[in-house]
């Protein structure tokens, strides 16, 4: 079994066009939070997302090519050009044979599909853009990167709800150590703000008003984000070997489903995920020093992850460090675990540990050290990044320094 | 509170949560009628319809009973009336 390395990485979000932003953003505790932008919000009870502001194809796309891709799509692909800059990737064909992607994504190119069947059912056009079927598919992402870089191995899209990006990542992660491939581009990306989908997010009544507050006892629903981040992974020898920048090791992937309820989350099940990923990654639990927890400062989700974390770490839990960046880039659902592991990266590679932004106020419900509002500068050998999916379908990924 | 409301209000949980009407009465509460909180969104929606009214969240928070919820709608039709009264 190969040790994998983490040679390259990518983002765009609500607190950063690029990687270094971002990290840049998680060490200020600055929070893209705001009014949406990109939909009418006025027939919505809630006022704000963390969105890509300002955003437009251009200078990342031609026209022409834009036409074809959903900005879920672009998103991926300008992610992934990042990651493969800055891992330095030099191409050959037996390279491009054997590289894979594997891309996360939850709702995919439904906002293109929303305008679609707003002209059918609202303004009583007979016909839909012939473009809508390629641009909602949620493997364009996988596709279009494909493309962008000639890549002909196996290459797949993840729809895990929430963990979409976990799995995905873990999936790439599990086809590197095993020999599946000599090369991975992995995250996840997604781009809700559609009116639709909106409305449909309005009556689950899980959205905040005001903005997130992950484990704060004030806490009030989650605040909906967008963007995406990648990731090159490569053998950890080859990559020492050509002398790659590491950022980080993949280290392990544990899965679980709570086979509970559609909605409503379950400490067992996020507990049985938390002991698979120790036991894949050899790991004893008072080895790990950072979790980027789930977080999404749902009244539900808050307490039972903490409940799950307190169940798997017993008295070490008291001392490990737990942080939802959710606060900062919003909950971007299929991408939410791309942007966590890359802040769970940034802390190990950076020695800062992001802090939970907008904490105002003890919860004894979510006793944990949740990092409240100041990042914190502490070198960790291990870090955990937690997933649990609408669906109840679970996902952490293991992470070490390098 | 009327009647009519109240059995309106009745049938809305019972068609949501396909249960027999009978077993739901104004003394219910959410917990032994096995209403969850996705149960419970979703009956918000059919109350909505129903009434042709709109819930906001935080009037919902902390209905924990069938007679809170009853309570919670009738307030919420007369604002409603204030409001279209005032707009005459």
């Amino acid at each position: 079994m190969r040790r994998v390395a983490i040679t390259g990485v990518g983002a765009i979000s609500a607190i950063g066009r690029n990687a270094a932003e971002f990290a840049a953003s998680l060490r200020q505790g600055r929070s893209g939070i705001g009014p949406i932008e990109s939909a009418d919000s006025s027939q919505l009870r809630f006022r704000n997302g963390a969105e890509v502001r300002g955003y437009c194809h251009q200078p990342y796309f031609d026209d022409r090519r834009a036409d074809f891709m959903d900005r879920f799509a672009q998103f991926a692909v300008i992610a992934a050009r990042e990651a493969v800059a800055d891992a330095g990737v030099v191409w050959t064909p037996e390279l491009r044979e054997t590289a894979a992607i594997v891309t996360g994504s939850c709702v995919g190119g439904q906002s293109t599909e929303d305008i679609g069947f707003h002209e059918v059912y609202k303004l009583g056009h007979n016909r839909v853009h012939p473009l809508t079927i390629p641009k909602t598919m949620a493997n364009a992402g996988a596709s279009h990167i494909s493309m962008e870089f000639g890549i002909t191995g196996p290459s797949f899209t993840i729809s895990t709800a929430c963990a979409s990006a976990g799995h995905a990542i873990g999936q790439a992660f599990w086809m590197l150590r095993t020999g599946a491939a000599e090369l991975a581009i992995t995250g996840g990306s997604e781009a809700p703000f559609s009116f639709g989908i909106l409305k449909a997010w309005e009556a689950m009544r899980v959205v905040s008003p005001d903005t997130c507050r992950p484990f704060s006892k004030d806490r009030r629903g989650m605040i909906l984000g967008e963007g995406a981040a990648m990731f090159v992974l490569e053998p950890l020898e080859a990559a020492r070997a050509r002398g790659a920048r590491v950022h980080a090791e993949i280290v392990g992937l544990g899965m679980s489903s709570d086979a509970c309820h559609i909605t409503q989350p379950s400490p067992d099940g996020a507990a049985r995920a938390l002991r698979a990923v120790l036991r894949d990654a050899g790991l004893a639990p008072e080895q790990i020093g950072y979790i980027n927890a789930h977080g999404t400062a749902t009244p539900a989700n808050d307490p039972a992850e903490a409940a799950a974390i307190r169940c798997v770490f017993g008295a070490h839990a008291g001392r490990l460090p737990v942080s939802s960046t959710k606060s900062m880039h919003g909950h971007a659902l299929g991408a939410a675990a791309a942007l966590e592991c890359l802040a769970a990266v940034t802390a190990l590679r950076d020695g800062v540990l992001p802090p939970t932004a907008n904490f105002s106020e003890f919860d004894p419900d979510c006793d944990l050290d949740v990092i409240p509002n100041q990042a914190r500068e502490a070198q960790v050998e291990y870090a955990l990044s937690n997933s649990f999916a609408f669906g109840g379908l679970n996902a952490v990924l293991a992470l070490r320094r390098a | 509170m009327s009647d009519e409301l109240i059995q309106r209000v009745l049938k809305v949980i019972a068609t949501s949560k396909r249960i027999p009407l009978e077993t739901v009465t104004i003394e219910s509460d959410f917990q032994q009628l096995g209403i969850d909180s996705m149960d419970a969104v979703e009956i918000l929606f059919a109350l909505e319809n129903e009434f042709d009214i709109s819930i906001p969240d935080e009037e919902v928070r902390a209905v924990r009973n069938v007679r809170q919820m009853c309570e919670g709608v009738e307030k919420l039709i007369a604002a409603q009336a204030a409001d279209a009264a005032a707009n005459q």
